[in-house]
């Protein structure tokens, strides 16, 4: 398996790894906001939603492993490759310019980063309870973890919301260079795609921005509430 | 060129303030140095300009700023000059020998710095060494044949497209302005250009993966920084390569990696 670690140890190798860690976390993220979407389908859907996944039993703690994993390759590497090409130019130029470099493409290791400190902080919230409330008392009426009253009670907190904005903001800004690059990286680029390939990573960033976004929005204006009785 | 055409109307001359990047040799650690009130024509090319300033530093007994030019038609990939902050400095598709006084304001500030990377130390003042370049061609940029006689024209069938793409990457001259502007010093569009131009004739075909291979793992050697997709090589590349040539290179790694079996011979030349 020599050629497997000369592969990763390479710089193209690496930003094979970056971009397919990456393709799957986005996958994560699609499936993760199909499923909070249920949210509009009222109570039952998302309840029993929660309660299949549950059931699940260990095939979900290898779906948790597997993700922290990739999310631990995707960070692990991103470090490795920014400590890299900090070394690459000891020397900085006295002034600094540039021609078209994206903020976004700039800020990818920082806004990784707060959103790994997001990510702990919402398991934190949701799923291990540290924050505000513990959840896992809430059931509803057929005896089923609550998760639907869970997600209203905390998105009423306003700067619950407020956070889940911003890092739902940066999320995005994140993958509009990332989902782009990934192309790049695979070498899919061709003169007849290159304005779609361009505009993939802020379409699907926008698209699950909007998606996520929905939730507290719809929290706040009622659309999504606790109902009498439940 | 009338004075009218080179924008400064009724000026013949003009002054900029320079800032140099002096450096005795490669241990030294450097300094800018302030040049004011430098005069110079409008119609004097960048380097003309820096030669004025050489010959009235000698006249008065200064070290002369050392710098790398040759052609000086932009042809040549030698002259390598960062001007504030941008490699070969603001005309797009240009390099600095080729960059034109009447460019900037009179009066200008303009700083003036060498290639800035790990790869390419600086020898003096703006002299740097990019043999790291040369060692990445020994590596694989070259096609195993055995010449002989000159082969009838079109005995090898290529595709108009496929011989336009070779040749728009082939324009590279390897001047390194890649690798100055890249904020990860990344030699990517270099190596990119010097794989595509071979890899879209069917003489480059046979060694594409080895050379992928070979160039890529020689330019990790050299200290070269990785690709984060700034897109700022395409934009200074006073050559125009596209970064295209880099998702090529992206593909034919890839592929090597996966599907090819080591050769004992790897690395070796024309039989």
């Amino acid at each position: 398996m020599s050629w497997v670690c000369r592969l990763y140890r390479s710089s193209l190798g690496a930003k094979y790894v970056m971009a397919s860690t990456g393709v799957l976390l986005l996958g994560f993220l699609i499936a993760h906001l199909l499923g909070n979407l249920q949210m509009f389908a009222g109570a039952d859907a998302v309840n029993s939603y929660a309660e299949s996944l549950r059931a699940l039993g260990p095939l979900l703690w290898v779906a948790r492993i597997g993700l922290l994993v990739i999310a631990g390759v995707h960070i692990v590497t991103a470090l490795r490759l920014a400590k890299a090409n900090e070394a690459a130019r000891p020397v900085a130029y006295v002034k600094q310019a540039s021609r078209q470099v994206k903020p976004q493409t700039k800020t990818m290791v920082l806004s990784g980063l707060v959103i790994l400190g997001y990510v702990v902080y919402h398991l934190a919230h949701f799923t291990w309870g540290f924050v505000l409330h513990d959840y896992s008392t809430l059931v509803d009426t057929e005896g089923r973890h609550d998760v639907y009253s869970m997600v209203v009670y905390g998105f009423q907190c306003w700067w619950v919301s407020a956070s889940y904005l911003v890092a739902l903001a940066l999320l995005a800004l994140h993958l509009c260079h990332g989902i782009t690059s990934a192309f790049q990286t695979f070498g899919l680029n061709h003169a007849k795609y290159a304005t779609a390939i361009k505009l993939t990573g802020p379409a699907i960033a926008t698209l699950l921005f909007l998606g996520y976004a929905s939730i507290p929005v719809a929290c706040w204006l009622g659309i999504v509430q606790i109902l009498e009785g439940t | 060129m009338s004075a009218q055409q080179s924008g400064h109307q009724g000026h013949s001359t003009m002054k900029v303030t320079l800032h140099v990047w002096r450096q005795k040799d490669a241990r030294d650690p450097g300094r800018m140095v302030g040049y004011p009130n430098v005069e110079c024509s409008p119609d004097m090319s960048f380097l003309e300009m820096l030669d004025v300033l050489n010959e009235r530093l000698m006249e008065k007994g200064e070290e002369p700023i050392a710098f790398d030019s040759d052609c000086r038609e932009g042809i040549c990939g030698a002259c390598s000059l960062t001007v504030n902050g941008i490699p070969h400095g603001p005309r797009k598709g240009t390099t600095v020998c080729q960059l034109h006084m009447r460019s900037f304001e009179d009066g200008a500030e303009l700083f003036i710095e060498p290639w800035r990377a790990k790869a390419f130390p600086v020898l003096r003042d703006l002299v740097v060494d990019r043999s790291a370049f040369d060692r990445i061609i020994e590596a694989g940029g070259f096609v195993s044949v055995r010449a002989g006689g000159c082969p009838d024209g079109n005995a090898i069938p290529v595709p108009k497209e496929e011989a336009d793409q070779a040749m728009d990457a082939a324009a590279c001259i390897g001047c390194g302005a890649c690798v100055a502007a890249c904020p990860n010093a990344a030699a990517m569009l270099f190596v990119g250009a010097k794989i595509s131009h071979l890899r879209h004739l069917p003489q480059g075909q046979a060694e594409q993966k080895r050379r992928a291979q070979a160039m890529v793992d020689q330019m990790d050697s050299e200290g070269f920084g990785n690709c984060s997709n700034y897109l700022e090589c395409e934009a200074v590349c006073p050559k125009e390569i596209s970064v295209k040539v880099i998702a090529e290179m992206n593909r034919d790694y890839l592929s090597a990696s996966l599907t090819r079996e080591e050769q004992k011979n790897d690395g070796g030349g024309a039989g």
